[in-house]
């Protein structure tokens, strides 16, 4: 048999960090990059005798996240203890939600290639992050910074419905997506606030029963998930075709050697001892605050790509990479309202700058420059300021070093060449120079226009405004 | 005039009428301590000099206007498993040994906010898992009464040190019985609220769904006073009711006709002293004098409240005690070469041995597997139990019982028999499992001079009922004024 005999089964549990602004225990605050330890208080580091309230705000954003992806809201939960010892838990239990999550029963539709896929999800429960150890950073030893501990989580399991590393990527991507325009989280990957563990198994193509599965843990990039799940499918397709089998067990993914390796298997499995929490009391919700709640979810990427469709005369496959961001679609509204120039907006975004985001393997959140930045060159293209090869200079400047455009292009000297007199100069010279282009053209051979002028705008370091350029060699050719 | 005899509210009549003075009342505390602190060992962390310094500094406060309040200058003893701001905090554990708290328990800032003198931190079991004190990693407190015997526990040190006159009150825990048992043992008054009537912010967690800081003191008056401090809604517990503060001390009317007294007849059973019954038989009778009606009932579930307590106590200590793990404070064993071994020796050095089998038999309840069988049909009986208390009292306004079957017992006797230990809770866990307030009060001696404890039961949030039913039968029948502890059997 091949690999085309078996099919992977994927499924997904995405942590997802609140964008609240205190811890989910206590009041201190949820800011990322402080000083060690200067974001605790006696209930985060656990002090004995020390309670936890809960943080009304992280029940709400949950069900936010809840009714974004269509799932039900349970009227009544509530906290247990997940007991494990590790020197960044320091209750030596976690917070988090058993038999009763806040949110049960949702689900997204995904798409890759016009094709919609529905992806369950099995539940969202609150819980609280754990701290960070710090390795060898002053000698031997690990030092630990318990400024995450408290951080509110939510936890988004999927149901075994991904049958692609394709497939999980899409869903990986939506869900962040919705999470950023309902605004209950970052989603900073780079900074662990979204991450995801993810179980893969494969079976005979037609099987009914899954494939014993396998679990790599706090995944944060895209690129290592998919990575991950096509050599782990891969892995496990090999060792059942040498008729092996699977181990249940948790994997470590090497991002440098491209591989996994086991962390440890189903025998020791920890046994957390859930327990419902007693320092809690049962979290009811009623219909009107489920409902108000609802009633003020804000724009979700399918509608926000509905309205782009019938507002901006955009494609169908621009309105959708504009919205899958939340952010990328929120610099496009606000470079729209100031250059006024939908098309010119979407077509920037979507191909230069989308394309430097690739190159340097970033999220659009990490674009460095404003909108009012992006819309000003546009606008200097659309003047004649500036050519739209100069554009693309400019792009690149912000990307490096992100400021008025006006101010770059005027250090630069990047100011296109209109004045006609400098234009006819620049003509005559490449004219001179290239007497076998203009036979070429005068053969029937188009094409050599385009050459002058490309020998033109060499020339002027793509100074010169290339429609005059074009203009002037066909009346000095065709003389 | 001893000025340590005296109840709170005498103290404060004489504050009141300037017959004695702060400086006064704190020197003879201070006094006293030494002299029997010796014999009594109830201080984990005497403050005899602090105290005598703050004293002084409320005094000219006080005589200055700057500061008024009628508990102004009271002195009071802390159990030690109550966080103190600065002061030491060792919950009776080589685990806690040098532990100071960064923060005040809620109970702790209100007891501030009316200016009391913090005269020591007081001994106890250790986690407050035991009934004799006995398993302090400090020392053994005696019995005021008899030195030979155990003051009960956990909160021993606190109901030693009211008993011996030592401080004019105390501060205690109840997760079991740890302040009615002692109190009963010491022949002084102990109460445990309703669950989520005190704040537990600041109480170091033996199992959080039972615990309760209550108040031990010489008298049911003095009682209600020190609830009225201690009581209130916190933010920081949200377990802690949310409901209008009552005075207690208004609900001592000395009057207990009409009011209708139920007896679980399981109570009176087997394994309960015959002195223990005859002088309960005797309260019963005033009781019925005074105009109560008091009527045997079947509390049908008795007999499985000691197995579920012992079950979900644990179970929740288990999980409570992990975050002594040797990383962050308390003590780290010396001998470590990975992080496991941090885990296992630092818990295998600091915890005694009742702590661990408690742990142990914790952890095992909620394993995997053990789940169903012990914790979950545990909370299954606890519903049981409740639902039992809730219909008793459609019937009954108070139930009576012996707060223990046993007078005090000698040290020792005990102390290497977990089961018999166990056993001496039997009449006070049911009421931690309901969540229900229970007053100890002494009701008379036995045949050697050792006080016997009346429990008295009441309904959820009911404590004026029981504190009125207490307070009449005290007025009544005048314990203190007949009996008094001989620190009789001499230094060990």
């Amino acid at each position: 048999m091949s690999k085309e005999d078996y099919e992977i089964v994927i499924g997904l549990e995405v942590h997802a960090e609140l964008s609240t602004k205190t811890k989910i225990f206590c009041s201190c605050p949820t800011e990322f990059g402080a000083e060690p330890n200067t974001h605790t208080c006696p209930v985060c580091m656990a002090m004995p005798g020390a309670l936890p309230v809960l943080n009304e705000k992280v029940v709400e954003y949950a069900v936010k996240a809840g009714l974004a992806t269509n799932c039900t809201i349970s009227r009544e939960s509530k906290n247990d203890r997940k007991n494990y010892f590790y020197p960044d838990l320091p209750k030596s239990y976690q917070i988090s939600q058993f038999d009763k999550p806040l949110c049960t029963n949702g689900k997204i539709d995904i798409e890759e290639d016009g094709n919609v896929k529905t992806i369950g999800i099995t539940r969202i429960h609150i819980e609280e992050d754990a701290g960070k150890l710090n390795h060898n950073e002053f000698g031997s030893g690990s030092l630990v910074d318990l400024n995450r501990a408290g951080v509110p989580l939510i936890e988004i399991v999927s149901e075994p419905d991904m049958r692609s590393s394709k497939d999980a990527e899409n869903y990986l991507r939506k869900i962040k997506s919705i999470l950023e325009y309902i605004e209950v989280s970052d989603c900073k990957m780079q900074e662990g606030s979204l991450r995801a563990d993810v179980n893969v198994s494969v079976r005979k193509k037609g099987a009914k029963e899954f494939g014993t599965r396998t679990e790599m843990k706090n995944m944060n990039s895209f690129r290592s998930i998919v990575r991950a799940i096509d050599y782990e499918a891969e892995r496990q397709i090999e060792v059942l075709e040498e008729g092996g089998k699977i181990d249940q067990e948790t994997l470590r993914w090497d991002d440098v050697s491209g591989r996994t390796f086991s962390m440890r298997d189903k025998e020791d499995a920890q046994d957390y001892r859930y327990f419902p929490e007693p320092d809690l009391v049962a979290i009811r919700l009623s219909e009107e605050y489920i409902e108000n709640i609802r009633k003020n979810l804000p724009e979700l990427p399918e509608s926000r790509k509905k309205r782009y469709l019938e507002e901006y005369n955009l494609t169908e496959k621009e309105a959708k990479m504009l919205t899958a961001s939340k952010y990328m679609s929120n610099l496009f509204e606000q470079a729209l309202k100031i250059c006024g120039n939908a098309k010119a907006v979407a077509n920037w975004l979507l191909s230069d700058i989308s394309r430097i985001l690739n190159e340097k393997e970033l999220e659009p959140d990490q674009i460095p420059f404003t909108a009012e930045e992006l819309a000003k060159m546009i606008m200097l293209i659309e003047k004649g300021t500036i050519s739209s090869a100069i554009g693309k200079k400019v792009l690149e400047e912000l990307f490096e070093n992100p400021k008025d455009p006006e101010k770059i292009i005027e250090e630069k000297g990047w100011i296109q060449i209109s004045d006609e007199g400098a234009i006819k100069e620049v003509v005559m010279k490449i004219l001179q120079n290239n007497p076998q282009s203009i036979a070429d053209f005068k053969a029937g051979k188009d094409r050599a226009l385009g050459f002058l002028v490309g020998q033109a705008m060499k020339e002027t370091k793509g100074k010169a405004n290339p429609k005059m350029l074009n203009e002037m060699f066909l009346a000095e050719l065709n003389k | 005039m001893d000025i340590t005899k005296l109840t709170v509210h005498e103290l404060q009549e004489k504050l009141s009428k300037k017959e004695i003075s702060i400086t006064n009342i704190t020197k003879a505390y201070v006094e006293n301590i030494e002299k029997h602190e010796k014999d009594v060992q109830a201080f984990i962390t005497p403050l005899s000099k602090e105290a005598l310094e703050k004293a002084k500094e409320l005094e000219a406060k006080v005589e200055s206007g700057e500061i008024s309040g009628s508990l102004a200058g009271i002195p009071i003893g802390i159990k030690d498993n109550i966080c103190t701001k600065g002061i030491r905090t060792t919950c009776a554990s080589k685990m806690l040994e040098n532990f100071i708290s960064p923060y005040d328990a809620t109970v702790m800032e209100k007891v501030n906010s009316e200016n009391m003198i913090n005269l020591g931190k007081l001994n106890m079991d250790e986690f407050a898992m035991g009934a004799s004190t006995e398993y302090s990693y400090f020392q053994k407190t005696r019995n005021p009464w008899n030195l030979k015997s155990v003051p009960g526990g956990s909160s021993g040190g606190s109901a030693a040190a009211v008993a011996a006159n030592m401080v004019p009150w105390a501060l205690g825990s109840d997760t079991g019985g740890s302040i009615r048992q002692p109190a009963s043992f010491c022949g002084v008054v102990g109460l445990k609220p309703t669950y989520g009537l005190v704040s537990r912010y600041g109480l170091v967690a033996f199992a959080s769904s039972l615990d309760q800081i209550g108040p031990i003191t010489k008298d049911v008056k003095d009682s209600a006073i020190l609830l009225n401090v201690i009581t209130g809604h916190d933010e920081k517990d949200t377990t802690s009711i949310n409901t209008e503060k009552i005075d207690y001390t208004k609900a001592l009317k000395n009057d207990v006709k009409g009011l209708k007294i139920g007896i679980p007849k399981e109570y009176f059973g087997e394994g309960i002293k015959p002195e223990v019954k005859q002088s309960l038989e005797k309260a019963i009778e005033t009781y019925k004098k005074l105009g109560a009606t008091v009527e045997e009932f079947s509390l049908d579930i008795a007999d499985y409240a000691l197995a579920t307590y012992y079950i979900i106590a644990c179970a929740e200590a288990s999980s409570n005690l992990g975050r002594f793990d040797g990383i962050r404070y308390g003590y780290r064993t010396e001998n470590y070469t990975n992080l496991k071994d941090i885990y296992r020796n630092s818990r295998s050095e600091g915890f005694g041995a009742e702590v661990k089998r408690r742990i142990i038999l914790g952890t095992y309840v909620l394993s995997s597997g053990y789940y169903d069988a012990y914790y979950k049909k545990a909370q299954q009986v606890r519903t049981l139990v409740k639902k039992e208390f809730d219909k008793a009292f459609e019937k009954y306004d108070v139930l009576l019982t012996p707060t223990s079957p046993t007078v005090a017992f000698e040290l020792g006797t005990r102390s290497n028999n977990p089961l018999e230990m166990y056993l001496a809770d039997i009449c006070t866990v049911s009421v931690n499992i309901a969540g229900l307030p229970g007053i100890s009060i002494p009701c008379g001696v036995d045949s050697n001079g050792m006080p016997i404890g009346m429990q008295l039961i009441g309904n959820k949030f009911k404590e004026e009922t029981i504190l009125n039913a207490a307070y009449t039968y005290e007025q009544e029948t005048k314990f203190r004024e007949n009996y008094e502890p001989t620190f009789k059997g001499g230094a060990c």
